[in-house]
Formats: structure tokens, sequence, C-alpha cells
């Protein structure tokens, strides 16, 4: 394999993924992704000199809307789906220690 | 001896745009909702939800950046920015990192040794995040999206700040004009307007940047000076310790006069920016740009130079008067309407800027109308009141912003020009203090003060001090 | 009557001349789903009560004239990834297992603004990544056709649904072929229309420069009436495109003369099974026969679409999942000490594995020092896709292929090689990456009795010459519906 995936880069990736692999899935990512990669690296191949990355196939560009008020108030059925909810907001483990 | 340091310091401003509705969504951008009423499946990141641009953001943030002597990106996109907070409820703020909508201006500031121009590396549209209240009960903290999605313009300084007077001389230009394009009321305390301050130290003669930090949470422009004087030790301290600075982000506690760090293993600060697939590109014609400079209101020196003109006012009272945006606006309605500059001038400059340092208010926060002010200024001028009434109504203009000619009326303040009652009062005055008669008569031209004083507190102040000093001359004079 | 194995289409018209009621239509899907929904288990969420109100609702419109659409009264299916107000919508996954929408998908309104009828939200691979539906947190979905084989994926709750007679049409949604390929499988029509036609509004995304909503049908002719219904500009959606051009019934005409049809001679090569192969170019010939012109070309770039596939998907549904976090709605892991903690247990223990393996996988192509090897450099991968395609839309109206290299495999065959499996999508994904219409068709059945699905391709805003030349084909045959061992089938695999 071409790609060595690192327990640092697979420990990086999980934190910027908020995600928490267990031993055996880490060693599983590691492997997935060497492998992945490996797949991807067949892009190379393609000399992509002076192509213009493009996000969005179609030319479609100015879509606004205008500065009016047009939502009102849904907060409760909203926050019904909410795990956990106090004085109309949403509740989470404090975040300054 | 000791080195000499120099302190580099560019900005990063925060300023929320004054749209009625958020950024990508139909939702109101009033304040003081209940916690997430003023939501919507969109700024509370539910599944399925999309972003659609509003408008009136573009035009605002083009106006600030032709302004600024921006150069318009003509074609610019959004990126995602990633990264996991509560009060980021996609998770990713929708920002502009590759294409932002203005680059490349700058404007001139005034400092001790002269003008001095401070660049602006760009200018981009971002969406801001929701509030996180910390309850004081339970070991959580509860979020409300009310802010959430609310438009936000970034305007990033170039590293060309040197002091503390320095940033503030900048973020006051900088606030003075988006005043003045109606962009944002630019309220440091209520955020309205935030600054990041990135700070680096450097010895003097030294070509390289030290490293720098970024620091966050200052909300007024004590707080700014503060922490830019803190940092510049702590850095200078490290230093001269032999130890490195530490390229970090640091939150600012005005209480304590302290910052630390922000740094948490959990954050990797690795944004992984990419355009959003969710939103299209802005193309910006010139005949929009062209609009939008047309457009745009006159801006303060145009302003000052045409008050010198117009009104024919001091230099000074010009220079405070287009100082704020609501300050001009309160001068040219009210003169408008009574057509007396100079008077409505002076109850700007002297009365109402008292009561605003009383208050601990800015200009900004000037709460009453032009048009009872131009009535106050009819009363006066007329003397229909005297002036200490006169500066006792305003007070009450000032503070609850009624309607003078009512209150005046209300209250019975009217001055008294009845010659008849106030010959009578006067005669009473003269009877009842023969030692002050024999005093003015005997030559103490004092004395006439007294008894002036003695009939305005028997009219209860309804009275035109000049007119009884006429009267009581006239009558001891006999 | 058997209402059972009409089409669509034919159903609303009865139902318009009073042949049949809506309520009867509903209950004959609803009795449909109990006998086989146990061996097929397409529907995740079946909405019986919801449906039977409706359907009283409905009838009553119709009767008073009010609705005349050609889908009026006609029970439906919808994928769970679609947003349903106040019905449950998952994406299969149990980070979204209690996830109530407050607002319908634009599309599923669409749908109900003509009269159809939701009898459920059908399974589907989680987050709509994989291409068995066999990521599903909430089990598997069997072929209706051998309930030992999969339906394909990720729409394959909505595709085994209509081949099952669970519903009449359904929606899916197509990412690197996720209507298309399972469509293939399953023996139904299904069209992904070229991107920005149906508003993603209320879809809940997985790679939304790619996402795109359509329906799936017993007949060609149902599934382009379905898609007239979905196709409309939504101001809510910012990629969605205006388009006056959507009159696609008229486009419903047996004639195929002088229509361009190119074989791309890349997509026969290796990997191909020789049953679908012969297959497919026995289609080919058919059309020939009835006046198309049909010539082998070469597409080029086949091999490179699939990486730079998996390399934009992943790395947009790395970031579109990221609001699944325990703090809004969806799963939060329990006793957590922190935020961070209760961020990274509710993700791990929502999200199944290979969502998980994407997430990672995007999270990575996006990061400090690898976003313009990876990331950029599949876009202009795209780029160069999209012109092959413009190239080879010179000189073809349409182009035709398989759906898939095989027919569909057995359950737990594709999971252990996750590359194998996204080696299936080879002839779906370059459409989604260049945003082109496909569409795609029974055209038989291999040795095992398992259907084998035709493949053609059209240029953007190009839906009407895909069409003509799918039902032109279709006219040339009857539909085939699975004949399904009600629980008996079911035990086999349990």
């Amino acid at each position: 394999m071409a790609n060595i995936i690192s327990d640092e880069t697979i420990e990086y990736v999980s934190i910027l993924a908020k995600l928490e692999l267990s031993e055996q899935e880490k060693k599983q990512a590691r492997k997935d992704m060497a492998r992945m990669l490996d797949y991807i690296d067949k892009l190379n191949e393609l000399d992509t000199t002076g192509v213009e990355p493009v996000s969005h196939v179609f030319s479609v560009n100015n879509v606004f809307r205008e500065d009016v008020v047009t939502n009102s108030d849904d907060s409760q059925n909203m926050l019904k789906n909410a795990p956990a909810v106090k004085e109309q907001s949403y509740k989470v483990p404090k975040t300054v220690l | 001896m000791a080195k000499q340091y120099e302190t580099v310091i560019g900005l990063e401003v925060h300023v929320e745009l004054a749209t009625k509705t958020k950024i990508f969504c139909g939702c109101s951008t009033a304040f003081g909702g209940a916690p997430n009423t003023h939501t919507c499946p969109v700024c509370t990141g539910m599944p399925g939800s999309l972003p659609v641009l509003n408008k009136q953001v573009v035009e605002y943030a083009l106006a600030v950046g032709l302004a600024a002597n921006c150069r318009i990106n003509q074609y610019c996109k959004f990126d995602r920015k990633n990264y996991f907070y509560p009060d980021n409820p996609q998770n990713y703020q929708i920002s502009q990192l590759y294409l932002p909508i203005c680059h490349d201006g700058g404007i001139e500031i005034e400092t001790a040794a002269g003008t001095k121009i401070i660049r602006i590396h760009e200018i981009h549209m971002e969406e801001d995040a929701g509030k996180l209240i910390h309850d004081e009960w339970e070991d959580c903290s509860l979020v409300d999206y009310n802010r959430s999605g609310v438009p936000l313009i970034e305007i990033v300084s170039e590293p060309d700040m040197r002091s503390a007077d320095e940033v503030i001389a900048y973020l006051e230009k900088l606030r003075l004009i988006i005043q003045y394009l109606g962009a944002s009321d630019c309220k440091l305390q209520e955020g309205s307007m935030r600054a990041d301050v990135n700070l680096s130290v450097r010895e003097v003669g030294t070509p390289e940047f030290g490293t720098r930090t970024e620091m966050k949470n200052l909300n007024s422009f004590k707080a700014i000076g503060r922490a830019i004087e803190a940092e510049r030790e702590r850095q200078i301290e490290l230093l001269e310790a032999g130890k490195p600075v530490i390229q970090e982000t640091r939150r600012w506690d005005d209480n304590k006069e302290y910052s630390y760090a922000m740094r948490s293993k959990e954050d990797a600060q690795d944004y992984r920016y990419f355009p959003d697939p969710d939103l299209v590109p802005v193309i910006i014609s010139d005949e929009w740009i062209e609009r939008i400079k047309a457009a745009q209101p006159e801006l303060r020196t145009e302003k000052l130079k045409r008050y010198k003109e117009e009104f024919e006012i001091p230099d000074y009272d010009a220079g405070i008067l287009t100082s704020s945006k609501k300050m001009a606006d309160i001068f040219e309605a009210a003169t408008e309407i009574c057509k007396k500059p100079k008077k409505v001038s002076n109850w700007l400059m002297v009365e109402t800027l008292r009561l605003l340092k009383e208050s601990g208010q800015e200009p900004e926060d000037i709460a009453f109308s032009p048009e009872n002010l131009a009535k106050l200024v009819e009363l006066a001028d007329s003397g229909v009141i005297n002036s200490s009434v006169a500066k006792e109504v305003f007070v009450k203009i000032f503070s609850d912003d009624i309607d003078p000619e009512q209150y005046v009326e209300e209250n019975g303040l009217k001055t008294v020009n009845d010659t008849g009652t106030l010959k009578k009062v006067i005669e009473e005055i003269v009877a009842a203090n023969p030692q002050s008669v024999a005093d003015y008569k005997g030559g103490k031209q004092k004395a006439i003060g007294f008894l002036v004083g003695q009939t305005m507190k028997a009219m209860k102040g309804k009275a035109d001090p000049a007119s009884v000093n006429a009267l009581l001359r006239e009558a001891l004079d006999q | 009557m058997d209402v059972l194995n009409m089409t669509a289409l034919e159903l609303s018209e009865k139902i318009k001349k009073r042949e049949v009621t809506v309520e009867e239509a509903v209950k004959a899907s609803l009795e449909q789903i109990k006998s086989v929904e146990k061996t097929v288990h397409a529907y995740v969420t079946i909405d019986e009560k919801g449906a039977l109100k409706k359907a009283r609702e409905i009838q009553k419109k119709i009767d008073e004239g009010e609705l005349t659409g050609p889908l009026a009264g006609v029970p439906v299916a919808i994928k769970d990834n679609m947003c349903t107000k106040d019905m449950l919508t998952t994406c299969s996954s149990k980070i979204l297992g209690n996830f109530v929408p407050t607002y319908t998908a634009q599309a599923v309104e669409n749908m109900e603004a003509a009269g159809m009828i939701i009898l459920g939200k059908t399974n589907m691979d989680e987050f709509a990544m994989g291409s068995t539906t066999e990521t599903s947190a909430f089990g598997v979905t069997r072929n209706p056709w051998n309930p030992e084989h999969v339906p394909g994926g990720s729409s394959g709750g909505s595709c085994a649904a209509v081949a099952a007679g669970e519903c009449f049409l359904a929606l899916g949604s197509d990412t690197g072929g996720s209507i298309r390929q399972p469509s293939g499988f399953c023996g139904v029509t299904g069209i992904k229309p070229t991107y920005g036609t149906v508003s993603r509004y209320g879809l809940i995304a997985y790679g939304s420069s790619l996402d795109q909503i359509g329906p799936v049908a017993r007949s060609v002719s149902d599934c382009v009436a379905a898609l007239e219904v979905l196709a409309s500009y939504d101001k809510k959606d910012s990629t969605s495109i205006k388009r006056e051009d959507c009159d696609f019934t008229s486009a419903l005409v047996d004639d195929v003369q002088g229509l361009r049809i190119g074989i791309p001679g890349d997509y026969f090569g290796e990997g191909l099974d020789t049953e679908v192969k012969a297959a497919v170019l026995k289609a080919a010939e058919i059309l020939k026969e009835k006046g198309a012109i049909v010539e082998e070309f070469d597409l080029s770039l086949v091999d490179y679409a699939i990486p730079a596939y998996y390399t934009i998907a992943s790395a947009e549904a790395s970031s579109n999942l990221e609001r699944f976090d325990g703090v809004k709605y969806g799963y939060r892991a329990k006793d957590c000490e922190g935020l961070h903690q209760m961020y990274k247990r509710s993700r791990s223990e929502g999200f199944g594995e290979e969502v998980k393996r994407r997430i990672m996988l995007g999270s990575f192509v996006l990061s400090s020092g690898y976003y313009d090897a990876y990331y950029l450099k599949a876009l202009r991968v795209k780029a160069m896709i999209k012109q092959a395609f413009d190239r080879a839309f010179s000189s073809y109206d349409v182009i035709l292929g398989p759906s898939a290299p095989t027919t569909a495999p057995k359950l737990g065959q594709s999971l252990s090689d996750p590359l194998k499996m996204y080696l299936g999508d080879i002839y779906t994904i370059s459409a989604n990456l260049a945003g082109i219409p496909g569409m795609t068709l029974p055209c038989g059945k291999d040795s095992n009795g398992l259907p084998i699905g035709l493949q053609l391709l059209g240029n953007c805003f190009e839906e009407k010459k895909i069409i003509r030349a799918a039902y032109s084909y279709e006219c040339s045959r009857n539909y085939e519906a699975p004949e399904i061992a009600a629980s008996e089938a079911g035990k086999v695999v349990e």
C-alpha cells in the first residue's frame, strides 16, 4: 500500500469528525482509509493542469431572497425534537469549565 | 540598556448588519425575543433545510467595502468553516475564505503623528452564532438560536497599527463609516460590533513580525485599550525571559484584566474550508457596483464641509455633530423644522452631551425625536419659556421624548409676560425688602440681583429675568 | 378487479371514473404491505391511519373536481431521507431514530398537492451511503424477486416496495446511482433527473452537489408522470433550476426514428456479467430495429469517476453530517462527561460503520494539507468528466448501457469489502458528477431469475430524449412483477 495511515492521523481525524473509535475500529479505519486513498490516488494519473475545479456543474448564480420576514415562531414544535430542553433553550453539557 | 519593543496590531472586526432578516432565512433579526422564537429549520440546522442568501447583505457588504476603498471580487462564493460548538447549529459556519466579497482597501486615521492609512486585507460575509447561557443552578449551558444566522461582515485589517490609540482611532473611523451607511448601529456593548485583536511584539528595527496571539471578548474601547496593554506586557515578559510566544487564541476577562488561552486538545483548529455546495456564486456586475456607489449616502467629510457652509456653524461644533450619524441626523432634521441651526446645535453640543455622559450612553443611544427638539427651540426662542425652564423641559425630552408644547401647557411653565401681574409682585417684593431697596438706592447695584431673585422665586421661575430686572429698576428709580 | 395489477396512471383513471375508490386503493396497498412486508421489509414507517384519513380527503377533492391530475388518489411511498411533517424521518439511522420533522420536503409536498397518498417511509442505506440497503440501522430490505438477495441501494426500500406492489410509486434519491441501481436490481423503472430539476429542500443531504430526488415506478409512463409532478423551481433551494420544458409526458411516444444512441465501449469491458451484457445489447438491438441509430464509442475517464465521486461525496457528507450532534434533535448518548464526550459518544453510537467510514475519509480529504491534493483534484476530474459527456452528447442523443455490472448480489456479500461495493456503482456515478439525467428500466432477467437493468443517460435538460427511448423500448415488452412467496421466504434467510 502506498498510503500509510498512522495512529496519529486516525486520532487527529477523529477529533475533527467528533468520533470515538474503539481500538478495533481504529485499526480497521487505518486499513480502510489507506486502501481508499490508494484508490483515490488513481486520479493522479490524470493531468489536470489548467482544468478549473468545478463545484457547481451549472452556472447558476445570484440566487437571492428579499429582506422580508417570512417566518413565524414554531419553537415549541422544533424543541420537541431536542434531547434536553430548559427554559425554551437547547440544553447541553456546560461549555466552559 | 533595556530593549525597545514595538507592538504590531491587526484587527478582525465583526459587524452585525442592520437587515430585517437573517442572512440565509426569513427569520427576524430583532433583539429581545424569548429564546428560540426567532428560529426556523434553516437557522437551527434542521436536517434537509437549505440556505438562500439575503440580497441586502450583499448590498451592505458592498457599500462598506466601497466606502473603505476596497476592490470588489465580482465573482465571490461562500465556504463552509467546519467546527463543533453548540452555538453553531450545523457545526459549520457559512463564511467566505477563498473569494471574499471585498479585498485590498484601507481607511485613513488621524494619529498624534498625523494621518495614517490602515490597510484592509478583506471584508467577507458570514453568519453569526447563537447565544450560550451558562446555567447558574445546574451544570449545563443553554442554547438560544435567535442570533444564529444574523448577518455579519468581518473586516480584516493588515497588521498596520502600533498602539491602542491607533486601534481605537481605526475602530472609531470604521464605526462612523458603517453607521453613516446605515449598515449597522455598531454598538460594542451590545455586540453589534466586535473586535478581535491580533497582536505581536518585536524589537524596534527588526524586520520580521513576532509570533502573534488573537484576543477575543473585547466589548468596549476601554477593554480593548487594557487588553492591548496587558498582552504587550505579557509578550515582552515572555521574550525577556527567553520564552517563546505561542500562537493561540486568548480570551480577555476585563474584570480581572487578564487573558487566558482558549486551547483544548479537542479543538484542532483545522476548519476544513470548502465551497458550500448549497449556495451558488454571487456575481457582482459593474452596474451593481455603480448603483451602490450612486446610492452611497453623504459621508462625514462631505457633511462636515456642508455644515460649515450651509449652517455657518463653527468647525468645532460641526466636528462634534458629525462624529455620530445619529447626532447629525437629529441636527439636520430639527434644523429643517425650526431653521435655527445654531440653536439646535447648542442643545446637542451642551445639554445632550452632558445628559449622555451622565447616563453612560453614546450618541447612537439618543432616543428623542428631532420634532420635539425643534419645538423646544421655538418655545425658548420666542420667549414662551425662559432658559432655565427650557433646560428643565429638555431633560424630559431627553428621557421620555415628551412633546414640549404639551408639557409646558400642562405644567403651567409659560413665562408670565403680563406686566400688571409682574408689577404687583414687584411691589410686594419691594415692600418686603426695605434693606435691599435702601442698599440699591444707596448705590449698591448688586442689591438688585437679590430682588430679581426674590421676584423670580415668587413667580416660581415663570418670568423672564430681563423683564423682571427692567421693571424692578423702573419701580426703584421712580 | 385487481387494483394492485394496475399502473398508477390506470388506477387514478379508474378512481376518476368511480370504478375504484381511493380508500380501496389505499386498503389494497396496506393489505399487500401486511402480506409481504415480513419478507421484503421495504418500510421503516407505515402510516396506516394517516393514509386512510387522507384517502377520504382526497376522494372528496376528486369528487368535487378539485383534484384532476393524472396521479390523484395514488398511494405512494417516500424514501426515509425526505422530511415529512409530523411523520418519523430517520434516514435509517439510529442517530435520527426519533426525529419528527416540523416541515415537509418540497418534493413530497408536490406529490401531496397532486393528490397522492403517503403510505409510509421506506428503508434505505443509512444516510443513503451504500449500494445494498444493508447499512440501515433498522434491518435489511430483501429483493422481492428473491429474498436471499439485496434490493440494491441506497433507495432499496422504495424500489422493493414498488416491485412488491406495496405502493404504486415511490420517491428515491440518487447521489451516485441510488435510484438507478436498485431499480435495476428490483426490475422497476426509476429516473434521476438533471441536477436542480427537483427541489432538494427537505432532502436530508448526503452529497449536496450530487443529490437529486426522482421517482420509482412500475412503468415508464408512471415514472414520467411522477417526474412531471416533482419537477418545479423552488426558491428555497438555491441550486434549483428554472425550467420551462418540464412537460415530460409529451415525450411518451413510441418512436425512436433517427435517435442517435451511443454505446460506450468502456461500459462493456472487464467486470460486466455476460448475461447482463447480453440483455443490454439485446435492448439496443430492439431500439435499432425501431429506427434508432446505434453506435459504439469511447466515453473515456470511466475509471476515474468512482475515486472522484468518493472524494467529493465523502467530503460533503463529512460536513453535512456534522449537524447530528445530540444537541437539537436525534440521539444523544447517556451519562456523558462534558460537551466533547457528548458529541463523540452520540455520534459514535448513533452512526453506523459505513457512515463513519465516509465521515472519516471526508474529514481527512478536507483537512489541512490535503485539500488541494484530494478535494480540488477531484473537482478538476469532475470537470473533465463533464467535458467527456459534453463531447459524447455532441454526437449522441442517448447513451445506453447497464445500470450495474451484475444483478443483485446475495445478502451479506457486499459489506465486507467496501471498495468492491463501490466499484459496483461504476456505470451510474458519472451521471451525478456531470449532473446529467439517467433512467433505469428492466430489460430481462438472468438465469437466476433476477432482473437486469438498462440504463439510458441523456444530456443535461434532455430527459425527453431518454424518455422517448425508454418508452419505445418498453412498448416492446410486458411488465413483469415478482411472485413473492409470503412468509416462507422470510424464514429462509432469517
